[in-house]
């Protein structure tokens, strides 16, 4: 009976080491091959029109001039006359070529004639979208820890209790918070190289869901899932945005089975951030009150936000957001603008509740002129009790890094050089992260040598480097020994890296496999050695007695002892309440520091403190690389990027990377995390890593400014032309 | 991108043969870093491309007693590496702000100066005027002109280089349209702020091309150049930029330069900034005076207020770092 468990800290040799990715060097040299570096032979290329106009009526389509068009193989209409476009950039039409020249060309000379539709992109002007007829009531919730009488209205009753919290609390504050819409901005756009070859398909698709998109091509080309293979050894980003096949990758399919040649359709860059993902914005009108202590005891919130045409605005759930009184009242709108579709993006919901509310709380303690760490500190008694401990602790070694109580200094009273002030704001959050179903089949071969696969990818993160530190500690071999295999439809399952639940997923699964196997393969030891199977430990190399150490082999004699052929085991993870493998639900601090010229509005990043908790962690170098890679993308939302809307044409201005603002490294300050890695978190076993620490810095930052400057910067990102604004309206 | 001939000609002439008769069915590739971009959304589609990356006589660097004679072709890069170059803190300073490798390696001096607009209504296909203005006037305009925006062309002269030349009072040897043609100008006035939408941003003739920027030697005057970015810099256009020059009688300003970047569809000489600070030192008080007198005349749109601030601030800091002192801000 083999028991899934992973080995103590002192047992363990490479589990939670420190590892260079096993694909860093391809990575970094070009041998990887990304979805949009895959190009077989006799390739056409494929190019699809994005409809220039944000609400039309479609009146004509006339695809014929571009199949004129020297080097165009094939064009068609994606659209009808009389079919409505709801945002800018929706594909109407397609042409195929042997060069991009000829499909360039060809896709100009479409004739294409719109009936105009009118237009609403301002989502963060509620007014207007409600005179649009664009705002919708959404769901809400209210808590009271008093009831209504037997004999009282309800919705009195909430009115009445409410006001009298707020008359009670010895410090209110009311304002309105935003954060804009971003885009995923995959630096590899969506698409695929088709080759649909004598009935069947190979799709080499740019996703995060190689297991689960096979059959979303089968169905619309009236093959099934098994005809299908989905292929993707690298990814150039996702973020959330690449679950699916799309219509465009089902269009790709569906031209090279048409055309008997493979089809290659990327989108190009203004047409990825228009239609292929973006996050929702969140604007909030928040009252919150306190007691005199800074315990937040009252809240009520309205927030809206738009998810485009298709909904997916922000969930009312995550407002407030960790911290949470006993009584608040959250109400939500949703506005329909005629935006691309929401995507998830990493940590869906949580990074604008975060922003949205935990800026509101740090407005009390200007309010009060109260220490930030410390009104936070007393809130934990408003966090689930199960996480307090662990705020608790990792708000104390956060503060260490920070040197949070040298620097502190009550909200706009800091020490001034010329123009420039500095400030310090900090945040928590939280996140689930459980793994996700997955399977891995282990290969041992008579030589020694040992292969895993799993229909698994790699976001860019680790996966392969984490599945083969998870084998090489099982069958005591070095990192580097272990082949890993992922990135086929055709290997055994595992889940959509979606959420943080890969590492989880697969390294249950893996895990599983290795001691199946491992167990196999000590049963031949045994009985070579005469030894008790149970009572073999594969270390270093050699599997040996656990009683006596002499009485054992080297790895590649025990492999030798298969025979002619390879041991093969495919075993399923088990991920939840039982497994002592991996667990779910983390927490997680964060502290920023920032400088701000009061003169520019320029605020630059000077230290950005990340503690992190993750149960156990398999390998620490890709897991600071995770959390390092999501304070950058928190700098960017909270500092720099955001989807930019022409109001009246409904046109995405800023679709291009030149236009579409991103830190750089000079932009990013001093980054320090530490993973907080106790023995009572190790012993949950792996979580997901993945969205937690992006969830953080909107409000950490945001909090720090609003420290430096002594006025709430309310909408994210807080650019020049932001700051600026804020401090002329509010004459500071 | 469409489909187009491509020219590579090895002396000044045959490019000037090359160059089609025809306005605007060619064009002339220096390094390519804006062009190319601009061919493939096909806001430009030449039939003919003429890339003068052959013709030696546009990569030469020529320093002596009476200035610099700098090439066209020449690129960001190799000027930043020239030892003359040091002698014009304010051209040194705009060419160190890129902090690119590729753009800097890549792109030239005359490219650099003669790139179109980055508004994103020109981008976006609806012409450099964006429907006569309209589409500026009522749309997003937070990057667009605060001055000498009341005509139909409300974007900004992109050229982070510019403010600086012009403040150094640079001119040009300009040849073609025939080969053999040739005139000088200052660069001030290879600008203008088109009318309609046959005009461009410059003022040259069909097929005229910019073959050498000419520096007068530096001859004890300060210079400095000031960039605000969005982020720490880099190869992200400035915000908002401002160059000065200035002649010192003593402590005392006897003639100044003040030219802005990014804030009209030219750059922008600031002769309230000028009179201001001429006949005065430079300290913190007429320095931020000089800035309040620039922007004295600024006329903001709908979404740029928080321009009129940075321009304020980015010819202080201009003024400031030219007279050695301390600019303040974020370095």
């Amino acid at each position: 009976m083999v028991e899934y468990t992973w080995p103590d800290r002192k047992d363990s040799s490479v589990l939670g080491g420190s590892h260079d990715k096993v694909d860093g060097p391809a990575k970094c040299t070009g041998t990887a091959k990304y979805s949009y570096d895959i190009t077989p032979p006799k390739t056409a290329l494929a190019r699809a029109l994005g409809c220039p106009h944000a609400h039309c009526k479609i009146k004509s389509i006339d695809t014929a001039p571009a199949e004129k068009v020297a080097g165009v193989v094939h064009a068609r209409a994606l659209k009808k006359p009389g079919d409505e476009i709801e945002w800018q950039g929706e594909l109407i039409a397609v042409v195929v070529g042997e060069t991009e020249g000829a499909v360039a060309e060809g896709l100009a000379a479409i004739k294409a004639d719109y009936e105009p539709l009118d237009v609403f992109v301002n989502e963060e002007d509620l007014d207007a979208a409600e005179a649009a007829g664009r705002a919708r009531k959404g769901p809400g919730k209210v808590q009271l820890e008093n009831e209504p009488g037997d004999d009282e209205d309800e919705d009195a009753f909430e009115e009445k209790e409410i006001a009298r919290l707020f008359r009670e609390a010895a410090a209110v504050v009311e304002g309105r918070y935003g954060i804009r819409a971003i885009t995923h901005m995959c630096l590899e756009p969506h698409g695929s190289t088709c080759d649909w070859q004598d009935g069947k398909l190979t799709a080499h698709l740019s996703t995060q869901n190689v297991s689960g998109t096979p059959g979303q091509f089968g169905g619309p080309l009236g093959i099934t899932a098994d005809d299908v293979t989905v292929h993707c050894d690298y990814i150039g980003g996702g973020f959330g945005s690449k679950f699916a096949a799309d219509s465009w990758g089902v269009l790709a399919a569906t031209l090279s089975k048409d055309l008997n040649r493979p089809v290659k359709l990327m989108l190009d860059r203004d047409t990825e951030l228009k239609i292929a993902g973006a996050r929702p914005s969140g604007f909030a009108d928040v009252k919150v009150g306190a007691n005199s202590e800074g315990v937040i005891t009252i809240w009520d919130s309205h927030h809206w936000s738009t998810g485009g045409m298709g909904g997916g605005s922000l969930s009312q759930d995550v407002m407030p957001y960790v911290i949470v009184p006993p009584n608040f009242r959250r109400r939500t709108t949703n506005v329909r603008t005629n935006t691309g579709p929401t995507r998830a993006w990493r940590a869906p919901n949580h990074p604008q509740g975060c922003a949205l509310s935990q800026t509101a709380i740090d407005d009390v303690a200007a309010k009060l002129g109260m220490d930030s760490y410390e009104l936070f500190r007393r809130n934990l008694v408003n966090v689930p009790e199960e996480r307090r401990k662990l705020y608790e602790e990792e708000m104390k070694i956060a503060a260490k890094l920070m040197d949070w109580k040298a620097k502190w200094h009550p909200h706009g009273k800091g020490p001034k050089d010329g123009s420039v002030v500095s400030g310090l704001g900090m945040a928590i959050h939280t996140w689930r992260g459980g793994g996700h179903p997955s399977s891995c089949r282990v290969k041992i071969h008579p030589d020694g040598g040992v292969e895993a696969f799993l229909g698994s990818q790699d976001l860019g993160t680790g996966t392969r480097t984490v599945i083969a530190t998870v084998l090489a500690e099982t069958f005591g071999l070095p990192v580097d020994a272990v082949k890993v295999n992922i990135g086929s439809s055709k290997y055994p399952p595992s889940g959509p890296s979606g959420g943080s639940t890969t590492v989880g997923g697969v390294a249950e699964s893996s895990r599983h496999a290795g001691l199946d196997a491992l167990a196999q393969l000590n049963e031949k030891v045994a009985a070579k050695l005469g030894a008790k199977a149970q009572d073999l430990v594969a270390k270093d190399g050699r599997i040996s007695d656990k009683n006596n150490a002499d009485k054992g082999l080297s790895w590649k004699e025990a492999c030798g002892l298969l025979g002619m052929n390879p041991l093969e085991v495919t075993s399923r993870g088990a991920p939840g309440r039982d497994s002592k493998l991996s667990s779910s639900g983390v927490g997680g601090v964060q502290m920023a520091e920032v400088a701000v010229d009061r003169e520019t509005g320029v605020v630059r990043m000077k230290k950005f403190v990340a503690v992190q908790d993750m149960g156990l962690v398999v390998n620490r170098k890709t897991a600071e690389s995770q959390i390092l890679g999501a304070m950058i993308m928190g700098i960017a939302f909270s500092l720099f990027e955001e989807r930019i809307m022409d109001a009246k044409s409904g046109a995405f201005l800023n679709a291009e990377i030149a236009d579409y603002k991103l830190p750089r490294l000079g932009d990013v300050g001093e980054l320090v995390v530490e993973i907080y890695e106790p023995e009572e978190e190790r012993a949950r076993g792996v979580i997901g890593l993945g969205e937690p620490p992006v969830i953080g810095p909107g409000a950490a930052i945001s909090n720090a400014v609003a420290n430096a400057l002594g006025v709430r910067v309310p909408v994210l990102p807080m650019t020049p032309k932001q700051v600026l604004d804020t401090l002329k309206a509010r004459g500071a | 991108m469409k489909a187009f001939e491509y020219a590579a000609p090895r002396s000044e002439e045959e490019a000037l043969e090359l160059l089609a008769p025809e306005p605007g069915t060619s064009e002339v590739l220096a390094g390519g870093t804006d062009l190319l971009g601009l061919m493939k959304k096909m806001i430009v589609t030449p039939s003919r491309v003429v890339s003068l990356s052959r013709v030696a006589s546009l990569k030469r660097i020529d320093a002596d007693s009476q200035g610099m004679r700098i090439g066209a072709m020449v690129t960001l890069d190799d000027l930043l590496a020239h030892p003359a170059t040091a002698k014009y803190p304010a051209l040194e300073q705009a060419l160190r702000g890129f902090g690119s490798l590729q753009m800097q390696s890549q792109g030239t001096l005359g490219g650099e100066l003669c790139q179109r607009p980055r508004c994103w209504y020109f981008r976006g296909g609806h012409g450099l005027l964006a429907e006569r203005g309209r589409a500026v006037a009522e749309g997003d305009n937070r990057f667009h002109a605060i001055f000498d925006n009341a005509g139909p062309a409300k974007f900004v002269s992109p050229s982070r280089v510019a403010p600086a030349l012009v403040a150094l009072g640079a001119t040009l040897r300009v040849i073609g349209p025939e080969p053999g043609d040739e005139t000088q100008m200052p660069l001030e006035l290879l600008y203008r702020t088109p009318k309609d939408e046959r005009q461009r941003e410059h003022d040259l003739l069909p097929n005229q091309v910019v073959a050498q920027i000419v520096l007068p030697a530096a001859d004890g005057r300060r210079s400095a150049a000031y960039e605000v970015h969005h982020g720490a810099g880099g190869q992200d256009d400035p915000i908002v930029s401002a160059a000065a020059s200035l002649t010192m009688h003593g402590n005392i300003v006897a003639d100044a330069r003040i030219v802005l970047g990014q804030v009209a569809p030219t750059p922008w000489t600031s002769h309230e900034a000028i009179r201001a600070i001429v006949g005065a030192p430079v300290d913190q008080r007429t320095a931020e005076a000089a800035g309040e007198a620039a922007v004295s005349v600024a006329a903001p749109l709908s979404h740029n207020q928080f321009k009129v601030q940075l321009a304020k601030v980015a010819v202080k800091r201009a003024l400031l770092k030219a007279a050695g002192l301390q600019t303040g801000g974020l370095a």
